[in-house]
């Protein structure tokens, strides 16, 4: 039977992963779709997954009484969505909302834990891939609370 | 690391009396934003072309009010006619969104380097701009339009603050399905309705497919914003030689006299606006210049 291996080890955040944690990580995966409108989760629900998006745009938000929903960035083909299930108590911190039709590898996220406890080697490995991720959009969301393109900026 | 576009950015001809303002009567005042408007110019009297290259500038003097520097938004095939865009942010842009058909402002230049369109021929284009930084680039957009068979893929990244601070929106979709112009828009803050990208405009750079080793790109934009997309465009393994900025300081004469746009060794208004990222990359990071 055809396995995600292929796919996961095509993506840029497995490049050069060693073929035994390519396969670990293969064992937590499995195809998701998600439809327009559709969330994907929301802020204070538990976070077991994060998603490789392989088609479509997810956008984040955060919802405000007075404003709504307030749209902080979008996802679509490539990027990966979602760190909490990493880090306890494992809760998504905003919502994850499906602007176009998407395709995604789900990653269980209590799998990924268990196998990275269990081999730390792994989990350093993971963890150095994910804290890139974050720095990415650590900057990025500094960039943006800058608003460069204000008149004062 | 190399420069080898660096003759483009040699200053070109400037006019005889680059210090006398010749009188432009305004053709048109289009306003493209809540705060950004675009004026076309013809000469008041006479017929003599207006000659400029992609890149440069215009010191525009609306009379008794001020003097500014003013990249040109137009076509360059187009002599006949200047055009400028700009927001109205301060004395002078505020007074020169007011014009109307047939008022006069002084112009001075065409000033400055310009954007190296011959030697992007044959390579991929990655064009980035950010907010108000579109205009500068445009005239090297229509320059690669005209003979867009000569350059490889053409990319337009381009971040703007809302969804309603977007410029040239039609046009853009317009390069993108008439000639191939990979067009990417992303936006710091989303409005209702909005189903685009909503993140900075260095997000977007990992989502194109350019050849990095046989690529020009040129950026503008607020200082940080064109840092980063450097920065991002180095990942990517852009020679930082053939990534080129347009910057921006207080220009007063136009032609390198006054000092007041001194950047280092340069004078932004004659040895830039455009320069190679590689020329001044180091410069970028001193907080006292």
């Amino acid at each position: 039977m055809e396995t995600l291996e292929p796919i996961l080890a095509d993506h840029p955040f497995f490049k050069d992963l060693e073929k035994k944690y390519l396969t670990l990580v293969t064992g937590c995966a499995s195809n998701v779709r998600f439809d327009s409108g559709k969330f994907i989760f929301r802020e204070g629900e538990e976070a077991h997954q994060f998603y490789l998006i392989r088609e479509g745009k997810v956008s984040v938000e955060i919802f405000t009484p007075n404003r709504g929903h307030i749209t902080l960035e979008t996802l679509d083909e490539g990027n990966i969505l979602g760190w909490s299930w990493l880090i306890p108590p494992y809760q998504w911190h905003f919502d994850a909302r499906v602007v176009e039709p998407t395709r995604a590898i789900a990653l269980d996220g209590k799998c990924l834990r268990k196998k990275c406890e269990d081999d730390h080697d792994f989990g350093y490995e993971f963890l150095k891939r994910f804290s890139h991720i974050m720095e990415q959009r650590l900057s990025s969301a500094r960039i943006q609370l800058l608003d460069l393109y204000d008149v004062r900026a | 690391m190399t420069f080898e576009h660096d003759v483009a950015m040699e200053p070109l001809e400037i006019d005889e009396s680059p210090m006398i303002p010749r009188p432009f009567a305004i053709q048109r005042v289009h306003r493209e934003t809540a705060d950004t408007f675009t004026v076309e110019l013809k000469p008041a009297s006479g017929k003599s072309p207006f000659v400029f290259s992609p890149g440069q500038f215009n010191m525009v003097y609306v009379y008794g009010v001020g003097e500014v520097p003013i990249s040109i938004s137009g076509d360059a095939a187009n002599t006949a006619t200047i055009v400028h865009t700009t927001r109205a942010v301060g004395m002078v842009t505020r007074a020169m969104k007011r014009l109307a058909k047939g008022d006069l402002v002084g112009i001075r230049g065409p000033f400055g380097t310009s954007w190296p369109i011959e030697q992007a021929k044959g390579k991929d284009v990655v064009v980035v701009a950010g907010g108000i930084g579109l205009p500068p680039l445009r005239p090297s957009l229509y320059s690669i339009l005209r003979s867009r068979q000569e350059f490889r893929k053409v990319f337009l990244l381009y971040g703007a603050r809302t969804p309603s601070d977007i410029l040239f929106p039609e046009q853009i979709e317009a390069w993108r399905a008439n000639h191939g112009i990979v067009s990417l828009i992303t936006v710091d803050r989303s409005m209702k309705g909005w189903k685009g990208n909503v993140g900075v405009v260095t997000t977007l750079i990992p989502k194109i497919d350019f050849d990095p080793n046989n690529a020009v790109a040129m950026i503008v934009g607020p200082e940080v914003m064109m840092r980063f997309t450097a920065m991002d465009l180095l990942k990517r393994g852009i020679d930082p030689g053939n990534i080129y900025v347009s910057m921006e300081r207080n220009m007063k004469c136009g032609i390198g006299l006054c000092g007041h746009c001194q950047y280092g060794p340069h004078f932004i208004c004659k040895d830039g606006p455009v320069f190679p990222y590689g020329r001044i990359k180091d410069l970028l990071l001193k907080r006292e210049i």
